[in-house]
């Protein structure tokens, strides 16, 4: 029987031109995961181009000098391989999981695309996916209750100032005013070999797969060096408790409660994360045993970190109101659950099922060779170290009920907190 | 330093994949045993799964398999609902349990040296729920809330109605798995107990194991904990899954000012028993299945009418439906029904490329072994053998009858199984700017449909 501890095989290395490269071959299956992550998402994009980075990576798929329109949808899912890619606040992941025979064809794509997209970028595919765009954000966010969350969140937690304030998916004006030479600039500033890692995970020969990316990725050169971003620092907590009231076409109230905890990677932010776990994983957390069960003033409430590396990382609580409840009830309600962990710290037993799910957790998330590879991409590009994925437990198992009550202590008070709160729109408002 | 590759690289040797050997055994007492050993991680997903899906239904009672499911997580005979929840997460895992059209699934995912503790847990969540009159009432106040939620969210309102455009009103498929806002407040902690009581049998149950585990010792494990179970077979029921127009009809729901229209087009399908299966699924993938889809081309790519679209045989026991899934900007909810209907014509008349055929097949072969990598994967993979009376060697013989899907069977398939003539389309969007375009569609009388959800 395998062991729980048994450590994933990672190997890490650095082409010439700067490009990052980690492989972890796991045999058991003929399939292989192919991930790569540019560092450069909403927060690298200038005064009146919010939405670009996102609208960029639509243009990803638009071809490259040796692949058509759509190709790279065809050709993978041709091979028998699953595709996509996504923008974050500060990254652009694009990734493939395929059968493993297949292996070079994804790298081949990928490079084509990293050493030579202008040449396939026109005005007209611009044009389409510009439109493609705004119907996504239509249907993720304007016509989708609640879905304005997702650029409310930062704007509420992050100064004007600072490069997460913004909205990822952009206005609709911003993204109108996108031009082909944005594209051109957007690219050669940031899709450059020394701004991205590679992860390669699953059935693959080390010394073949590197062979493999040294071909296809070896001869793009190297970038200018990325321009510095604003400062990303801000205080460790709010100092207030900051509140936002919108009014939206919803049906009952929701609450975001949000306070800011250590970034990804750093000490504190394995015991904000367990904190999470305890007040938001499950039927067994606090949040709904006393929201949910007892006091039955929400029908759902979880929590969860947002995973950010630089600045400051946010701890969300998320709880939609049992109808008949109002808002200030269930913020009220959540602030209890914050504040009897915070005056009380963990239970007997409390630490040790968080951990419990965690560890199910991680292990279960490794069976998946897509998965894995997007965990060694994370660390690789926050923390520059890939290996850092076997110690992921052991940082988790290191929590005590002593850390997670100063954490608790020192996060989750009054003076670190922010609520976006929403509301059904007040009768007269309705046409 | 290498040079540009401009051509695409050709693929190395295949290496071979089969789908994890399993044993079906039977246990006195009449439980069906499911076991796979998959040694890889130290995991295991074990997953009871029993014949009572909310197909067994009354039309009144729609909800009750949903319910009870939800309320067997909140407490048993012996721990009550804070106490059963603690008690899984000490095992590092979480209980899960739903039930869907076909069956009830309670299952849970643990490090494969909990497999004792977690089996005996889940038996007793099975066996002796607590159905607490507290909890279940909230369960039901729960569903009830998600169902006014629901009237502010057009993808999950447009889901949940469009079984009443395909399905009689007094078959049970016109109203979603988890029931009406009628139907869920007659429900009762007594109609929970009556149903777990009346439903829940030995031999209507599959319990599946995959992971790192013995199949020897997984059997003598089950054998101990489940020894004692006893109950008589339910009756078996059959459900109408007759269309409820043979016409065309249009169906527009009001939301005044929506950016979008959200689209469903589509009419009642195929059974999953049906011999056609392959022919269906590989010409749905060419129509709307794949990225390069033509309707998925045509809505998004060539016109840019939306984020996406795609479309889908939903596979039951039953006849299920089929349907076109979209949301599109509104002053273009005319032309992209068009469209859509375009390719549905298109898709009968013009027998696929070689192109479109191996794009589809291929697809559908080279990604089987992807669908299955992790054990709870496997584990469903191995509860739809039962729920939906496959074959044993489906897995197995799944990628060569793929591969041999035909053009020809493509266009037959399409020409027998797509129904333009009553195909019913399901509108949720702005009434005043979409209504005179669906009219002048003419794709049958426009209906405006109201909020009672039945």
């Amino acid at each position: 029987m395998a062991e729980p501890n048994a450590a994933i095989p990672i190997e890490t290395l650095r082409l010439e031109n700067g490009l990052r490269l980690t492989l972890s071959a796991d045999r058991t299956a003929p399939i292989v995961a192919v991930n790569l992550w540019y560092h450069v998402g909403s927060a690298n994009e200038r005064e009146g181009r919010t939405g670009f980075a996102h609208l960029f990576e639509h243009m990803l798929f638009q071809g490259s000098e040796h692949v058509a329109a759509n190709e790279h949808f065809e050709l993978i899912q041709r091979a028998g391989g699953t595709l996509n890619g996504s923008t974050w606040l500060d990254r652009t992941n694009y990734f493939e999981t395929v059968p493993s025979h297949q292996l070079e064809l994804a790298l081949w794509l990928e490079a084509d695309r990293m050493g030579r997209l202008l040449p396939a970028m026109t005005q007209e595919k611009l044009d389409t996916q510009r439109d493609v765009v705004k119907n996504e954000r239509r249907w993720s966010v304007d016509n989708q209750p609640y879905g304005s969350w997702w650029e409310r969140l930062p704007a509420l937690c992050f100064p004007a100032s600072h490069p997460f304030h913004h909205s990822l998916m952009g206005s609709m004006e911003d993204l109108s005013a996108a031009s082909l030479e944005d594209v051109t600039t957007f690219f050669r500033t940031y899709y450059t070999p020394d701004n991205a890692v590679l992860s390669i995970a699953g059935d693959i020969d080390e010394d073949e797969a590197l062979r493999l990316v040294d071909r296809h990725f070896g001869w793009i050169p190297r970038g200018n060096g990325r321009p510095p971003l604003a400062d990303m620092s801000v205080p460790e907590k709010f100092g207030t408790w900051l509140r936002e009231l919108v009014e939206d076409d919803v049906a009952v109230p929701r609450i975001f409660l949000v306070c800011r905890t250590p970034v990804f990677g750093s000490a504190g932010y394995y015991a904000a994360n367990v904190i999470a776990t305890m007040l938001g994983t499950g039927r067994g957390s606090r949040l709904h045993e006393t929201l949910v069960r007892e006091r039955q003033l929400a029908s759902t409430a979880t929590a969860f970190t947002f995973d950010l590396a630089k600045g400051t990382d946010l701890l969300v609580v998320d709880a939609t109101a049992r109808p008949g409840v109002a808002v200030e009830a269930l913020e009220q309600g959540v602030a209890d659950v914050l504040d009897e962990l915070r005056m009380n710290g963990p239970r007997d037993g409390e630490l040790a099922r968080a951990l419990a799910q965690t560890e199910t957790d991680f292990v279960t998330s490794m069976q998946s060779s897509g998965d894995r590879a997007e965990q060694l991409s994370r660390l690789a590009t926050y923390l520059a170290d890939p290996g850092l994925l076997n110690d992921q437990l052991a940082r988790y198992r290191a929590v005590t009920d002593d850390s997670v009550r100063m954490m608790a202590s020192d996060r989750l008070g009054p003076d670190n907190r922010a609520s976006l709160l929403y509301v059904p729109r007040t009768a007269g408002l309705v046409s | 330093m290498s040079s540009p590759v401009i051509t695409h690289p050709l693929p190395g040797p295949l290496r071979p994949y089969r789908f994890p050997a399993f044993e079906r055994t039977r246990l006195p007492i009449g439980l069906e045993l499911i076991i796979a050993p998959v040694r890889r991680l130290p995991l295991v997903t074990i997953r009871f799964v029993l014949d009572v899906g909310a197909r067994l239904e009354p039309r009144d009672q729609a909800g009750i398999a949903t319910l009870t499911a939800a309320s067997m997580a909140e407490g048993t005979a012996r721990l009550d609902a804070a106490a059963l929840a603690e008690e899984f997460e000490r095992l590092g895992g979480a209980l899960s349990s739903y039930a869907t059209w076909d069956a009830t699934h309670v299952r849970t995912t643990v490090l494969s040296s909990r497999l004792g503790n977690a089996l005996s847990l889940l038996g007793e969540v099975v066996r002796t729920p607590a159905f607490a009159p507290r909890e279940v009432e909230r369960l039901k106040e729960e569903r009830l809330a998600e169902l006014l939620e629901l009237k502010s969210e057009p993808r999950g309102l447009a889901d949940e109605r469009f079984g009443s455009s395909l399905y009689k009103r007094t078959s049970r498929f016109s109203v979603q798995e988890g029931g009406s806002e009628r139907t869920v407040r007659s429900l009762t902690v007594e109609s929970c107990r009556a149903w777990h009581d009346r439903q829940f049998a030995p031999s209507t149950t599959a319990l599946v194991v995959a992971g790192d585990i013995d199949a020897d010792d997984t059997y003598r494990l089950a054998s101990e904990k489940l020894a004692d179970w006893q109950a008589a077979a339910p009756a078996t029921v059959s459900v109408d899954d007759t269309p409820a127009n043979t016409s065309r009809t249009v169906r527009l729901l009001d939301r005044p000012d929506a950016p979008q229209s959200e689209l469903r087009l589509g009419h009642v399908g195929l059974p999953r028993s049906h011999p056609d299966y392959f022919d269906v699924v590989v010409m749905n993938a060419i129509l709307g299945g794949v990225f390069n889809s033509r309707i998925n081309l045509n809505l998004r790519e060539r016109n840019a009418f939306t984020y996406g679209a795609f479309s889908s045989f939903e596979w039951r026991r039953d006849a299920a439906p089929f349907l076109v899934s979209t949301a599109v900007a509104t002053p273009v909810t005319a032309a992209a029904i068009r469209e859509v209907v375009t390719e549905l014509q298109r898709i009968r008349a013009e027998v696929p490329t070689a192109d479109e055929l191996s794009l589809s097949t291929s697809y559908l072969d080279g990604v089987f072994p992807i669908r299955f990598e992790t054990t709870d994967a496997i584990a469903g993979a191995l509860a739809s053998l039962r729920t939906l009376r496959l074959a044993d060697d489906f897995y197995d013989t799944y990628r060569e009858r793929i591969r041999a899907v035909t053009a020809e069977g493509v266009s037959r398939a399409a020409n027998q199984h797509i129904h333009l003539d009553r195909l019913q389309v399901l509108a949720v969007g702005d009434r005043t700017q979409t209504g005179p375009m669906l009219t002048d569609l003419d794709l049958g009388p426009v209906t405006i449909i109201g909020d009672d959800d039945e």
